[in-house]
């Protein structure tokens, strides 16, 4: 069963894209290209040459894989409502943040071996904003794992019921956090501007400028399904226990759609941040968690 | 004869025979006697490991009283772990030390020390006499000491070593002050005594006693604040000493602490509660600092003091799991500290023989100064990445290993705990995950600049590739941290007679069982991901086979006379980094300003200092020495002046006693009128 949910997120990937610059282009008046366009670039990608640089090494070649491939070991381990995903353990969502870390790790020092130093401030950057936004992701899971008494996806998915007020506020904070860290994650609005043009101003398009055909391909791919990943992960909060396939297939794709186009409503509607202002907003999250954990508190009568 | 006889035989024959043979040879020796200590101490250990304690008892005359040689299954999981990291530790060093044979007498004494501080080792771990125990830890400290000035003619290495000398001497006047304290009351120094003392005495005293012991063993293992020794001593030494000191030596500090945690009856939540705080804040210190060092080696060192921060978690958990009687919290907590012990000491030590190799080759260990070395030297370059990549904590690697079992124990105690426990609990969560973060950042950093890029300056002579048998005890370490990281559950069943020693086995039956399901699941996830990894390559390779392939330069966005000088510099790599810490930290920064039109070459220096040390060792000495220089008359150079102080206090000696009956016969006069 655990194939279902990597399917359909791998599915999702594929339009996920297409939406958020479909639903930006009607935002900005414009008609934009379809939904497939992204993939459709991605697949002209990989059947391309390629071109490297001559400072680079090995790292350079393999980094793209790599990092393909923790996207997708991370996208096994998402669960569908009650169901487990295909790796499934105790504690399996902190493998879940050092494998995407591992291909974060090969996406730094593979933009540190082009010796350019425009990959270089963006790799300075990349490296310092997700250590910023790690903290946020962990305190969420310790919330749930103290409301739910579990320490799996699956499980803590499977038992999450909403019941008081506070425990709304709760899941709305929640939905939150994982929208800020999907934004922070794909280097999108308002921490980066995907679509600017300086170098200067760029995160995570300068650390690829060298990178080429198959392996830009991998690496926008990788976007791709991490957007659907975190999406994945969003519609697990609304998936609830025991509802039928043809109830929660729809509503995964629903949850999908309706973020896609939330991330193309503030991609339209708002400016990126200054550069130095970013990991004060970033490290908020962590407070907003916290805010979590107290509100968890709150729910199990803890405190008060 | 006796096993720890055999021990001491073998120090002394081999120790002469280093002595007797050509300098070639020395190395030879030095291996085959760390070959012969570690054979008998790893049977001794497995015997250990597998529920057959070693015990051997000496009668050590009036003084000693009764010396227990005892090797249980903690002092047993140390041992292996000493032993591997020393035997890789002489294997390199045989090598690294070629460069110095014409210093006959120093490469002598390197190496008798190296066989004295493997034994001393072996010594601590199962000598359960006090005064025993302190003679080992002594002659430990002594032969690290001389192992690590051997470059004794350059002043900062000298320093360093002095430095480490008198620390390592706070630390043992820490543990004689505990033990006398025990001896004192139970007149006995036996190890046993501790025992024996906590349970009858005032909780308060017995935790005092702890602290006592924790500051002692604390100093050690590096502890913030008593880490201040580590940053210097360890770039101070030649590399394979750097590497053992890191990875086995300041892991005494932690031996003892455990130990002590076996034998004293203290309340577990307050003594878990201590160590859990010092721990994170050791961890996110070490850490910090280490990300703005420009010293690779330095840098290694506070990696070690984050490093042990994430042992002192794990040990601090484990406290608090006897302490609330949550046996999962017990068990992971321990196990994870045990287990990261050993990983630390093997990735730890793999990065300092690889910093070795990179310094032999530069001649530098100034970060700026290197870059691209991984075209000249990739299989270096490689192993310095695997270690890299374990020390993060990354999977498929060891690192991820002991930090997971960590992050379940942290999990499941703020699941099961009570709330004063939960919020600590998420406090000590969200430190180890900032040190993760930080570690990245900084490794990111130190892999990208030393290995990747062009090179920032030229190096002064041509660089290759080391040779095999200098690469040979790296690759065994390498492929051990890999096997830790795949088969993660043969390891827990290695620890789990170690943590019944904490827990009891009736307290965690069961336990161990379902960590190795979690764990078996781990290690064929990480199995996965490398499977993976290989598919989508070759697919790529597949893909593009039919495919142009070009090379060019790097695209610098339309600048063509590009030079390696423009490249990213370590210090900008971090930059952001420094500026939104700037308050926690201290940085020297010394700036030449540009005033004129057309402005002369100015220089722009930061040197990272710890703050620390600046308030906890710095400002002491320097009002001390203010205070001292108030009697700098009394040394005026003078002999007549020095008879005169001599004489001076033998009267006084010899007046006060008078004085003082001279004084109680007066009171009892007056008493009796």
């Amino acid at each position: 069963m655990g194939i279902l949910n990597f399917i359909l997120i791998v599915a999702a990937s594929l339009f996920f894209s297409g939406i958020v610059i479909r639903s930006k282009s009607i935002f900005s008046g414009r008609k934009g290209p379809g939904i497939f366009q992204p993939v459709k670039d991605v697949w002209r990608l990989f059947r391309k040459g390629a071109v490297y640089s001559e400072t680079t090494s090995f790292i350079f070649r393999i980094a793209p894989s790599i990092y393909f491939a923790s996207v997708l070991i991370a996208i096994a381990m998402i669960p569908f409502g009650s169901q487990p995903g295909l790796i499934s353990f105790k504690g399996d969502f902190v493998f879940f943040a050092y494998i995407l870390a591992l291909g974060k790790f090969f996406n730094i020092i593979g933009a540190l071996d082009t010796g350019s130093s425009f990959e270089g401030m963006g790799a300075s950057r990349e490296a310092l904003y997700s250590l910023l936004a790690e903290p946020a992701f962990f305190i969420l899971m310790g919330s749930f794992a103290l409301l739910t008494g579990h320490t799996s996806f699956h499980e803590i998915f499977g038992s999450l019921h909403f019941g008081s007020y506070i425990s709304y506020a709760v899941g709305v904070l929640a939905a939150f956090v994982i929208t800020l860290i999907t934004l922070i994650e794909n280097s999108r609005m308002p921490i980066d501007d995907p679509k600017t043009h300086l170098e200067l101003t760029m995160v995570h398009e300068v650390m690829i400028l060298d990178n080429s055909g198959f392996d830009l391909g991998l690496i926008f791919q990788a976007a791709n399904l991490k957007f659907a990943m975190y999406g994945g992960l969003i519609a697990n909060f609304f998936l609830t226990p025991g509802s039928e396939l043809y109830f929660s297939i729809p509503i995964f794709i629903a949850t999908q759609i309706l973020f896609a186009v939330v991330v193309g409503f503030i991609e339209s509607f708002m400016a990126r941040f200054r550069m130095n202002q970013n990991p004060q907003y970033i490290f908020t999250l962590t407070s907003i968690s916290l805010l979590i954990f107290l509100g968890v508190l709150l729910i199990l009568g803890k405190i008060v | 004869m006796s096993l720890s006889i055999a021990i001491l035989v073998v120090i002394f024959i081999f120790s002469f025979l280093v002595i007797s043979v050509k300098e070639r040879r020395k190395g030879d020796i030095a291996l085959l006697a760390v070959l012969i200590n570690s054979g008998l101490s790893s049977w001794i250990a497995i015997q250990a490991l597998q529920g057959t304690p070693f015990e051997e008892k000496f009668y050590g005359g009036t003084v000693f009283g009764e010396i227990i040689i005892r090797a249980d299954a903690l002092s047993g999981w140390f041992i292996l772990l000493t032993n591997f990291t020393m035997l890789t530790g002489i294997l390199y060093g045989r090598r690294y030390m070629k460069a110095y044979e014409n210093r006959s007498a120093d490469i002598t004494l390197h190496y008798t020390s190296y066989i004295v501080n493997h034994s001393a080792m072996i010594g601590i771990f199962c000598v359960q006499n006090m005064l025993g125990f302190l003679c080992v830890w002594e002659l430990m400290t002594l032969s690290a000491f001389l192992m690590i000035i051997f470059e004794h003619e350059k002043m900062e290495v000298l320093k360093a070593g002095i430095n480490y000398f008198i620390q390592a001497h706070i630390s043992i006047t820490f543990l004689t002050l505990a033990f006398i304290w025990v001896s004192s009351h139970t007149g006995s120094y036996d190890f046993n005594s501790i025992a024996d003392y906590t349970v009858q005495a005032h909780p308060a005293l017995s935790f005092m006693l702890f602290l006592c012991f924790f500051i002692g063993f604390g100093i050690k293992a590096g502890f913030v604040p008593f880490h201040t020794w580590l940053p210097y001593a360890h770039p101070a030494a030649p590399s394979h000493v750097s590497g053992i000191m890191s990875g086995v030596i300041i892991k005494l500090g932690i031996f003892g602490i455990l130990r002590i945690l076996l034998l004293i009856k203290v309340n577990y939540i307050e003594a878990g509660y201590t160590i859990l705080v010092i721990s994170v804040i050791s961890g996110v210190y070490g850490v910090m600092l280490a990300i703005i060092q420009h010293n690779v080696k330095k840098l290694l060192a506070y990696h070690s003091i984050e490093n042990i921060g994430i042992i002192g978690i794990g040990i601090g958990l484990g406290c608090l799991g006897m302490g609330h009687n949550n046996s999962y919290l017990a068990f992971a907590g321990f196990a994870g500290a045990l287990l990261h012990t050993l990983n630390h000491s093997l990735f730890k030590s793999l990065l300092f023989y690889a910093a070795g190799t990179v310094y032999q080759a530069v001649h530098t260990m100034d970060i700026e100064k290197l870059g691209g070395l991984i075209k000249k030297m990739p299989k270096t370059a490689t192993l310095f990445l695997i270690a890299s990549l374990a020390i993060c904590g990354l999977p498929p690697f060891n690192g991820f290993i002991s930090e997971f079992l960590i992050y379940s124990g942290l999990f499941n105690g703020i699941v099961a705990n009570p709330l004063s426990s939960s919020i600590m609990l998420v406090s000590a969560l969200f430190g180890l995950v900032l040190i993760g973060g930080l570690a990245m950042l900084c490794f990111t950093k130190a892999f990208g600049i030393i290995f990747l890029g062009a090179e920032r300056h030229p190096y002064p002579a041509p660089i290759s590739e080391a040779e095999l048998p200098r690469l040979f005890p790296k690759y065994v370490v390498a492929l051990f941290i890999l096997f830790i990281g795949l088969m993660p559950q043969l390891f827990i069943r290695l620890l789990s007679p170690v943590v019944i020693l904490f827990t009891g086995s009736q307290a965690i039956s069961g336990m161990p069982g379902s960590f190795i399901n979690t764990l078996q699941t781990v290690g064929l996830s990480s199995l996965a991901f490398i499977i993976l990894c290989i598919i989508i390559y070759q697919v790529k390779q597949k893909m593009t086979a039919a495919r142009k392939i070009t090379t060019s330069t790097t695209w610098s966005c339309g600048y063509t006379p590009v030079t390696p000088r423009l490249q990213y510099t370590a210090n900008s790599f971090v930059r952001s980094y420094r500026k939104l810490v700037r308050p926690l930290l201290m940085m020297r920064k010394s700036e030449g300003t540009i005033n004129e039109v057309f402005p002369q070459t100015t220089h722009s220096d930061t040197h990272p200092y710890d703050r620390f040390e600046a308030v906890f060792i710095d400002k002491p000495l320097k009002s001390l020495k203010r205070f001292m220089g108030r009697f700098d008359f009394l040394q005026n150079g003078s002999e007549q002046f020095y008879i005169l102080y001599g004489i001076a206090f033998i009267i006084i000696v010899i007046i006060i006693p008078i004085l003082i009956d001279v004084v109680v016969n007066l009171i009892n006069l007056f008493k009796q009128v």
